[in-house]
């Protein structure tokens, strides 16, 4: 298990390397740049041009790249263009609602959909079946902004819902780790806790909505699959009952697949969180990356997109490390 | 009271800083020597009691409010008048000099220009010649004195928390600039308000009431900035009451908001949206009689109407009406269709193709939705049998750099925001000299213009700029097409707030009940 994870680790850094040369090459090559959006409206073309060559934006891009990667080792990402912090503590210091936010979207996606998945098999061509597939198909194709301003229009009043931010203004509460809800358990402040989940639900929903419909699909087709193998056979005219049968040969069996796609689907929720925190003003990594977009903030759209992809990887090195638990005969040696 | 606004403040240091958000935070927090009359872009006495202009405008001399004291507690006086103005011109470092974007275009030069900073300095030195009277001296007279006093990158900060806490070190690394603690934790004015703290995570601003000698006392103890990009979000908030007041509505919501009880506030226009004329790729737009066929062939009238919000008018030349210098009279070009097709084919320009570029991913007070705009316009054109080839760039993508440096549009959509009452903030950026946005060397204009700019202040300025706009309206290099609006709008509960046209609004006055 150690040499595993040793060697996923090791294969993480050509890996990030070259997304690296992907991400810097990419966002210089696009025309445009901080400095008009540094100096504001009122710069002149020799003001950006100056500020241009004050940053070194005019190097040819390998010299731009090489300087970022010498500081970048030393763990230098250098400040926001936008906010003037640096750049690693911005993340450090809104990484908690993101996690927090993707925490509670997978929880519903993963809950709601191995259960629906699981009926929409059981009772396939059966009503359920059919408004199953039908919202699940409604679920992957509306954008997720349009769901979150109906959410906020038609949904958030009648529910009595916050409908955007992450705390409630003039609310004191005390920040430890960062995550608003454990953060109210912790100190024993329950407003605080209770709030910070009323302002979860909707943006966790909406963010929701496509692992959801995807985690349905895949179940269904999975378990679909595993009904049909022998072994459920066997294990029905053995006469084993119809809960241990699902529980045990079933589920367990149907889950490979659903694993995986959870661990893509994780991974991509910082994508679908971008748009979700800038609709419902939830301050995360998602809002700072929509933030530095909009002002072609260098220091910090690199270190974000590094930071996703860093993600991405730790996510399927712990997908990978799940098969094994549920399928012994993939355990890892 | 907390306010929404529209984007996070860079640093609080207004020397270093040119956008309006984080200039709306540093108004309450900090003076300048002449004020704006609230509602108006007038002029009145801020931390300067009075003021007069000397040596044919080189000189400026300053009588100041006594009994003021900054923040820390340290007395403002002449000292600290030449401090500041001192600090800025002496500034050194690339990194710091490449930002100070309001110093460089009214004091042009500093001591040592560094980086690829350029011009002559403009400041020559400032005298104490006792405690509350600063005599400024400059190498030469310009237009923009003394309205450009009124500029919040020229407020009057303490000498002693600058020196304490570094304000002078703005450093480069790399790809990016790091900010000494005075811009980022103790910005130390005179203003009703002080600063706080600022909750990055939270995305809140706070200040508090002053209490100590400020030069205006607040009715609030507290006031917050809360930074809520999205604009459908500020609208969420203000409705769940949250904040209590936001900036830039979307016009599309004055009337729901007003249902809902908020009181939309119109700011007066300062500001202009032009179409921009380059003379230089297509050679039939030197002609001038195409250039007015373009402006008779546009239905300036009912674009605004249609497509502008409350509030919006037609710009008949290129300052709005609150400047001094706007003339009444010069050349008008109603909207006469045939007139526009007979001069195209007088010009033998009838069916012409113009390359048409507008911006994206943007919206300015000016131009609220360009896409909509070029839409407009162009089916005007098409009506005088324009062809319209069309290129649509983003904001910060590029759309600039084609059109302000390569100039490689026919036609294009830009405007300006007004900072300060002087004509020449206005007309002189834009056809002070040959730019590439415009393509043409008119000699005669331009020393018209910069003869209005060095004419003396008052009535022979207003007068010089009156001229120059007919000038300007008589040669038609670009076609001014409207003064935009923008509102401001709070909650019912909010009373004494005055809009202001540059987006001044100072919350001392400001209650909630």
């Amino acid at each position: 298990m150690l040499r595993f994870l040793v060697r996923r680790l090791l294969q993480a850094i050509p890996t990030l390397l070259i997304l690296s040369i992907l991400i810097f090459a990419w966002l210089r090559s696009l025309p445009g740049g901080p400095a008009g959006a540094l100096l504001g409206d009122k710069a002149t073309p020799e003001k950006i041009a100056d500020l241009n060559k004050l940053l070194g934006l005019d190097d040819p891009i390998f010299i731009q790249y090489f300087k970022f990667l010498g500081r970048a080792i030393t763990g230098d990402f250098g400040n926001s263009l936008v906010s003037a912090q640096p750049v690693m503590s911005e993340i450090g210091n809104f990484l908690p609602a993101t996690l927090e936010l993707g925490f509670c979207a997978m929880l519903i996606a993963v809950g709601l959909g191995i259960p629906f998945g699981y009926l929409s098999a059981r009772f396939r061509g059966g009503a359920i079946d059919n408004i199953i597939i039908v919202l699940s198909l409604v679920g992957v194709a509306v954008p997720v902004f349009f769901l979150g301003y109906m959410m906020q229009d038609a949904l958030a009043a009648p529910l009595g819902l916050p409908s955007q931010g992450r705390q409630m203004a003039g609310l004191d509460a005390t920040t430890v780790t960062g995550f608003a809800v454990f953060d109210g358990i912790i100190t024993q402040e329950w407003d605080a806790a209770w709030d910070a989940i009323t302002h979860l639900i909707l943006p966790a929903f909406a963010l929701a909505t496509i692992p959801l419909a995807v985690i349905v699909r895949i179940t269904r087709a999975s378990v679909l699959d595993v009904l049909n193998e022998d072994f459920i056979r066997t294990a029905n005219s053995k006469g084993l009952t119809q809960p241990i049968v699902r529980r045990r040969h079933v589920l367990r069996n149907g889950l490979l697949p659903v694993v995986t796609v959870i661990g893509l689907q994780t991974g991509a929720l910082l994508g679908g969180a971008v748009l979700t925190e800038r609709v419902f003003n939830f301050r995360g990594l998602g809002f700072l990356l929509a933030e530095g977009i909009e002002r072609r903030d260098y220091p910090r759209l690199q270190a974000l997109l590094l930071f996703g992809a860093l993600v991405y990887v730790l996510v399927n090195t712990l997908v990978d490390i799940s098969y094994g638990l549920i399928d012994p005969r993939v355990r890892v040696r | 009271m907390v306010f929404g606004a529209a984007g996070n403040p860079k640093t609080f240091d207004p020397l270093f800083n040119d956008d309006g958000e984080t200039f709306r935070i540093i108004r309450q927090m900090m003076d300048t020597l002449i004020m704006n009359k609230p509602g108006t872009a007038d002029l009145e006495p801020g931390l300067a009691e009075k003021w007069e202009g000397s040596n044919e405008g080189k000189t400026w001399t300053f009588s100041l409010k006594k009994g003021v004291k900054f923040h820390d507690g340290t007395p403002f006086n002449a000292e600290a008048v030449c401090f500041n103005f001192n600090r800025m011109f002496n500034m050194k470092g690339a990194a710091a000099q490449s930002q100070m974007i309001y110093y460089g275009d009214v004091f042009e030069g500093f001591a040592k220009n560094e980086g690829d900073a350029s011009g002559a300095p403009v400041f020559k030195d400032c005298q104490v010649k006792d405690e509350s009277t600063a005599v400024l001296n400059l190498n030469k007279a310009k237009g923009a004195f003394p309205a450009a006093f009124t500029l919040p990158s020229f407020s009057i900060q303490s000498p002693d928390a600058l020196k304490k806490y570094n304000a002078d070190q703005v450093t480069q690394s790399g790809d990016s600039f790091s900010y000494p603690e005075y811009a980022l934790k103790h910005p130390t004015g005179t203003g009703p308000f002080k600063f706080e703290s600022w909750d990055q995570a939270k995305g809140e601003i706070t200040l508090s009431k002053a209490t100590d000698s400020p030069t205006q006392t607040a009715k609030l103890d507290k006031l917050v900035f809360k930074v809520i990009p999205d604009e459908n979000a500020r609208k969420q908030a203000l409705k769940a009451g949250d904040i209590q007041g936001y900036d830039y509505p979307s016009p599309a919501d004055y009337g729901l908001l007003r249902n809902d009880g908020e009181q939309v506030l119109i700011r007066p226009s300062f500001n202009i949206l032009y179409l921009g004329i380059n003379q230089k790729n297509n050679p039939k737009l030197k002609d001038p009689n195409v250039r007015k066929a373009l402006a008779y062939g546009l239905n300036r009238a009912q674009f605004v109407k249609s497509k502008l919000p409350e509030g919006a008018e037609t710009a008949t030349q290129f300052v709005p009406k609150a400047i001094d210098g706007y003339n009444e009279n010069v050349t008008k070009y109603d909207y006469d269709l045939q007139k526009a097709k007979d001069l195209l084919k007088a010009a033998g320009a009838e069916g012409m193709t113009l390359k048409f570029y507008y911006p994206t991913e943007v919206t300015r007070p000016y131009m609220p939705n360009p896409a909509d705009i070029f839409t407009s316009l162009s089916e005007d054109m098409k009506a005088m049998g324009i062809k319209v080839e069309p290129i649509a760039k983003p904001w910060n993508g590029g759309y600039k750099d084609d059109v302000q440096k390569a100039g490689k549009h026919d036609v294009h959509l830009l405007g300006w925001t007004g900072d300060y009452n002087d004509a020449g903030n206005f007309v002189g950026t834009f056809f002070g000299r040959e730019k590439p946005e415009f393509g043409f060397n008119n000699p005669e204009l331009f020393s018209a213009i910069s003869a209005a700019d060095a004419a003396p202040a008052g009535e022979a300025h207003t007068k010089a700029y009156q001229e120059v706009n007919q000038k300007i309206m008589e040669y038609l290099p670009a076609i001014p097409i409207s003064y935009g609006p923008p509102a401001i709008v709070v909650g019912p509960k909010v009373k004494g707030l005055v809009a202001s046209p540059l987006t001044d609004e100072r919350f001392y006055t400001v209650t909630v009940n």
